[in-house]
């Protein structure tokens, strides 16, 4: 700086030249006289380079802690999860302060030491912040407390709170309708069947889609070809996979007896050993077990479509005299009742699956409809036991259609006298789910 | 036994679902129940695999008609396993390279199938022999055009509306009481012990 050591003094008098530049600086800023709306927006600047600061760089001292935890046992649950909830530090405005998160911490009955569960983020809504701690034990006490942090990772401890104990609950009281009905429902059924068993006559209106099984295998056996039976797609678990598996034994045992052969292909494994046990059995009580074929009743695969495909060939290249699809299908479900309309055999479908109904309609001969699935096992066998339970549904449901009358009157009336529906019907009868 | 012994089973497994849905502090144990049947359901394949080496292994020695078709099988399903075995099923593997372009397109070729099966189908249910099949043309249409702007200016949007929402959900609600009762009568009977034809008897 060749004219800073030419010009200017050095030492003393560079400090007496002080005054100098200050007066220099202070004629500048005459100069420059501001408008209204400069010096606004030069304070607005400010300000925000302040809360940018604020924002970025920690407070030299902690945040505020968290003061109001609160811990609460989960209704209607198995004693395993507590509900912790707490208001946001004073530091925290909503998560564009200094805090930007929140630990919690726990100590169970075992724990010498608190330890973090969760980290929970300040960027919420709201001005309370939740967690669900589960996986907790029944009856034990565990303690909480939440630290407060900031960007920086500085920090404040809230009071301990607790100890808390999860309490396990024995029933769903707001499950009580659901089960005075289930109870209801047992004892008519069971009075029904009792009713059966002392030799009371029962009369069970005439379904044709069943009426037509045994005219499916009767025609096979005469044309010498066999019967295709597909339990659906479904698993053990579905109930409609276990009303096939009943209506199964009935085929086969007849099959069995017109000494015909019957072919299961099946796509869920562990419905695959069942089929087999059913259609061995069945043949066994018929009296024909030699005539029972092992690789009739087989498993195809896992997949939805590589089964439909298998299927579909078993159909074009065995050319079946019937095609029994009763179960539980999906997607899969037109793809075979065409198939099988189209190698000219009788085809009989029933699912409870009502938006695979419309398609068996159309491409089947007959077509079992929901609820005639869970009473076909009944109506082939015609056991009085059977047919008892039959009637005890069907009053049941006779009960169910007078509630909806009342129900829709007291609505309807309840609109048309104070535009406002008497729902307490509904409100009684609602359904509702665990812990709801 | 070979009877009773399933029957008990069937029994206190039925009471113990039961129980379980009104019961909280049952939870863990139905969680843990269906964590054992995960474990179940993999051996289940194993019998599964058994059953099509079994099926198709006899066609191949007994060389029985079409056996070629039940050779590719095996031949498929061996190739698949080693493929799994030995190169393991990441993203980069031969299993998943085999799956993506084999049988992704053949899964999606039988799904896409469907689009001409229900052509055909509607064909079949929309020509106009009974009452029944004219009333359920009529709908249809009505519904389609409802699906369409074209029949805005005809209000049969809110036609197709009323259908859809009216008569076919009460239709649809009507089906849904009856099979809920069904699934609930049909456990009960299974549960205690009345009907059991799935287990290919009916008697003692």
């Amino acid at each position: 700086m060749t004219w800073m050591r030419a010009g200017l003094p050095h030492g003393s008098e560079r400090r007496s030249l002080l005054p100098f530049l200050l007066g220099i600086l202070f004629f500048c800023s005459l100069r420059c006289v501001p408008t209204a709306q400069a010096e606004d927006t030069q304070g607005q600047a400010a300000d925000r380079v302040e809360a940018s600061l604020a924002a970025a760089s920690p407070p030299s001292a902690a945040p505020s802690p968290v003061t109001d935890l609160e811990i609460r046992d989960k209704p209607l649950d198995a004693g395993k999860v507590l509900l912790v909830s707490f208001g946001r530090s004073s530091d925290d405005p909503g998560g564009h302060g200094a805090v930007t998160r929140y630990a919690l911490l726990r100590r169970g009955p075992a724990d010498t030491a608190f330890a973090v569960v969760k980290t929970l983020t300040a960027l919420v809504k709201g001005d309370r912040l939740s967690y669900e701690d589960t996986g907790l034990k029944p009856g034990a006490g565990y303690s909480y407390l939440v630290r407060t942090l900031t960007a920086s990772g500085v920090f404040s401890d809230g009071p301990v709170f607790g100890p808390v104990a999860p309490a396990r609950q024995w029933f769903f009281t707001n499950k009580i309708n659901t089960l005075i009905t289930t109870i209801l429902f047992v004892i008519l059924i069971l009075a029904y069947i009792r009713a059966a068993r002392r030799g009371r006559s029962l009369f069970i209106r005439r379904i044709a889609g069943l009426d037509a099984i045994d005219e499916a295998v009767g025609r096979c056996t005469e044309m010498g070809k066999p019967t295709l039976y597909i339990p659906g797609i479904s698993t053990i678990s579905d109930v409609a996979t276990i009303a096939s598996l009943n209506i199964l034994g009935q085929v086969a045992k007849k099959i069995a007896t017109y000494q015909s052969r019957i072919l299961v292909p099946n796509r869920d494994p562990f419905v695959y050993p069942v089929t087999q046990d059913v259609v061995k059995f069945a043949f066994a009580e018929a009296g024909y077990p030699q005539d029972f074929r092992e690789d009739d009743v087989y498993f195809v695969t896992n997949d939805q479509f590589a089964y439909a495909a298998a299927v579909c060939g078993t159909m074009v290249r065995e050319k079946p005299g019937a095609n029994l699809l009763l179960g539980m299908f999906f997607a899969e479900s037109l793809i075979l009742a065409e198939t099988g309309s189209s190698i000219g055999a009788i085809q009989i479908a029933g699912t409870d699956a009502i938006s695979q109904l419309p398609f068996f309609v159309t491409a089947c001969d007959y077509t079992i409809i929901g609820e005639e699935l869970y009473a076909a096992s009944a109506y082939i066998g015609r056991e009085p036991t059977l047919l008892g339970s039959l009637k005890g549904q069907d009053y049941f449901k006779l009960c169910v259609l007078i509630l909806i009358i009342i129900g829709v009157a007291l609505m309807t009336s309840g609109v048309l006298l104070r535009n406002q529906p008497f729902d307490w019907v509904s409100q009684i009868l609602k359904v509702r789910a665990a812990g709801g | 036994m070979k009877t009773q012994l399933p029957l008990f089973i069937c029994a206190v497994a039925g009471i113990f679902m039961a129980v379980q849905y009104f019961v909280p502090a049952a939870l863990p144990a139905y969680e843990r129940v269906n964590d054992y049947l995960q474990i179940v359901y993999a051996f289940s394949i194993v019998l599964g695999v058994a059953s099509v080496v079994h099926r198709h292994g006899g066609r191949v020695q007994k060389r029985r008609k079409d056996w070629p078709y039940s050779l590719a099988a095996l031949i498929a399903l061996l190739f698949m396993l080693l493929a799994g075995f030995i190169g393991g099923r990441g993203r980069e593997t031969l299993f998943q390279a085999l799956f993506n372009a084999i049988l992704l397109p053949v899964q999606a070729t039988m799904f896409a199938l469907l689009a001409f099966y229900l052509a055909s189908a509607s064909f079949r249910a929309f020509r106009t022999r009974s009452t029944d099949a004219t009333v359920l043309l009529i709908a249809a249409v009505i519904v389609m055009i409802g699906r369409l702007d074209d029949g805005r200016a005809l209000g049969i949007p809110d036609i197709a509306r009323w259908i859809l929402n009216t008569p076919n959900l009460a239709a649809k609600r009507a089906i849904l009481i009856g099979v809920g009762l069904g699934m609930a009568s049909t456990a009960l009977k299974v549960v205690v012990g009345i009907e059991r034809s799935y287990l290919g008897s009916g008697k003692e």
